[in-house]
């Protein structure tokens, strides 16, 4: 009887509808090999799952194989070894394809059309869409709905591609570079989007070379390179094991102006390093409280001072800059 | 709380349901689109017009050769070539821009199912067609005195729209093989002299010996002799001969189209 509940509300508020469910897995890729027709090795047994109700933001350099992994999960693509799941399922039927949504970095959708027939079209697509004014609002297109595609400004194009992605209401939705060219009172509007869909259930699966967006998004991060994973975690542990300490310490970078000089400040308990630039000093440390209240008991002169997490961009391009020197 | 129910499994029934509106919205969008872009829609149907009005009706006006109306031959002739412009540069050159542009991979992304989206480029270029094959039956019935009976019409109409399938195949190669930049001119490149060499500008009992044996490969001239046999003007060739031509040609392009978009897949 149970289970009968459960099933009604997960077929009701969607798949992740049910509050105490385990991690359920939404998307798979498992001992993924992708190897093109021209001999050219894409992924190289890459393994990552996506789980109910999570932002997961895909990093790597270009050619990392990034694109290939989101084709081969949005069904465009048949790996050449292991195997790739979406909801159970194969992506590449289209029954599989009724719980996703894409939004892709596209040069140009049909020119003549209006908005709303665009939106319509994708709509028309799912058994279950979304209300056409909650698509709107959601993709803040109030007021444009009427004009031709080639009528629209590129922020609005763009968030007419995240309208479309919408459109079926779907549990996984892919977002290519999604605010790639918006403004930053888009960027943050569609943010604020992105989240809500976690918060209902939603999968989100995000790739972006705006590292600043994937640390303000991702609850987790997966870094590729070369067709393989570099590594995974929440962003601060993603930060900390791009700058060489372990992913159980939380990083801070502690910049200020002080007179205290570099040997001092490394012997300071929890520092891991120190750089100089010019007058102001960066201090990366695991224990930053325990680090700042020294610094202030011995430099009272210290001013500017600024404590933050690491950059994401740091950590990114360590981590993916290691991988030449291996073996 | 909701009452509690196992959800059914979707019947096919409902499937099928949606997938005809999907058909129906993708083609009526299609149609619009077209339509609206209007370098595609004036010249689509204007040219065949233009050619019809000036050597069909200006130049040779109300000639009759070997008890032929020029007039009606031309009638015929012309509804192929603007059917063939319809499917070739609607479905062709719009597969291909899209293709170049990203824009199908979003729609094969999405649950679209895809011979929604080819049977709607398709329909579209039928529904082109019969707005041309009408233009210039009207033309041809109030300025040349072309008569033309009910049933004869009838049968321009059916051949202009089955006609499309070859040429929408066609089309479909020539997207999956040739780049964006490069597909208007190929297309017509292979338009215009096909056309010619069909019969369809000048009668192909005109043309030489050898080019009407050429044209026996050129599935332009089946057609025409197929939409001319409605009207009793076809010169050659038994019509079951040109269905099989047709048919012949469809598999043909079928197959190259199958083959182009298997590598483009791999290379993807």
């Amino acid at each position: 009887m149970n289970a009968i509940h459960e099933l009604a509300e997960a077929g009701s508020t969607g798949y992740c509808g049910v509050s105490e469910a385990p991690k359920v897995a939404v998307a798979s890729l498992t001992h993924v090999i992708k190897r093109y027709a021209n001999g050219v090795l894409a992924l190289d047994d890459l393994s990552l799952t996506l789980h109910c109700g999570e932002i997961v933001a895909l990093l790597g350099p270009n050619g990392a194989g990034k694109s290939t992994a989101v084709k081969l999960m949005m069904g465009l693509s048949t790996p050449t070894g292991g195997s790739v799941r979406i909801f159970g399922g194969d992506p590449r039927q289209t029954a599989t394809r009724l719980r996703t949504g894409v939004m892709l970095q596209v040069g140009r959708a049909p020119e003549m059309l209006r908005v709303s027939e665009h939106i319509s079209i994708f709509r028309g697509y799912y058994p279950n869409p979304m209300a056409y004014a909650d698509i709107i609002r959601a993709a803040g297109l109030a007021g444009v709905e009427s004009r031709m595609f080639g009528q629209l400004s590129g922020g609005q194009k763009q968030r007419m591609l995240f309208a479309l992605s919408l459109a079926g209401d779907p549990d996984l939705i892919f977002l290519d570079e999604p605010t790639a060219g918006l403004d930053v009172e888009a960027r943050r509007g569609m943010w604020t989007q992105i989240r809500s869909l976690a918060e209902r259930g939603k999968t989100v699966l995000l790739t972006t070379h705006y590292l600043e967006e994937a640390d303000a998004l991702a609850h987790r991060i997966i870094v590729i390179n070369k067709g393989r994973m570099v590594c995974e975690g929440t962003p601060a542990e993603v930060k900390s094991l791009g700058s060489g300490t372990s992913a159980s310490r939380s990083l801070k970078v502690i910049r200020c102006s002080t007179s205290l000089v570099v040997s001092t400040l490394l012997a300071i308990p929890g520092v891991t390093n120190v750089e100089a630039h010019g007058p102001l000093t960066s201090i990366t440390s695991t224990q930053a409280e325990a680090t700042l209240r020294e610094m202030l008991a011995l430099d009272q002169n210290l001013h500017s001072l600024e404590v933050q997490s690491p950059a994401l961009e740091d950590a990114f391009l360590a981590l993916t800059a290691e991988l030449p020197s291996e073996g | 709380m909701s009452t509690t129910a196992i959800l059914p499994p979707p019947i096919p029934f409902t499937r099928n349901l949606r997938n005809l509106r999907i058909f129906l919205t993708e083609t009526q969008c299609e149609f619009v689109r077209l339509l609206r872009t209007r370098g595609f829609s004036l010249s689509i149907i204007g040219f065949p017009v233009a050619f019809y009005i000036f050597f069909g009706l200006v130049m040779n006006r109300g000639q009759m050769i070997h008890g032929v109306s020029v007039a009606k031959y031309m009638l015929a002739t012309y509804s192929v070539f603007g059917m063939i412009g319809a499917a070739l540069f609607g479905i062709g050159i719009g597969l291909s821009g899209e293709l170049s542009a990203g824009w199908l991979e979003l729609k094969r992304a999405s649950p679209m199912p895809p011979l929604a989206y080819l049977l709607a480029k398709c329909s579209s270029a039928m529904a082109f067609g019969v707005i041309i094959v009408c233009l210039l039956s009207l033309l041809g019935v109030t300025a040349a005195h072309v008569s033309l009976t009910a049933w004869e019409f009838g049968r321009l109409i059916g051949l202009t729209v089955v006609g499309v399938i070859p040429f929408a195949c066609m089309g479909m190669a020539l997207a999956l093989l040739v780049p964006f930049n490069s597909a208007p001119g190929f297309a017509n490149m292979i338009y215009l002299p096909m056309s010619f060499c069909g019969g369809l500008w000048i009668p192909i009992m005109m043309l030489p010996h050898v080019m009407q044996k050429f044209a026996l490969l050129l599935p332009t001239y089946h057609l025409s002799q197929l939409v001319l046999g409605a009207f009793g003007y076809a010169s050659a060739g038994s019509a079951a001969s040109h269905w099989m031509g047709l048919l012949g040609f469809t598999l043909i392009m079928l197959g190259i189209a199958w083959v182009a978009f298997r590598r483009f897949e791999q290379n993807s």
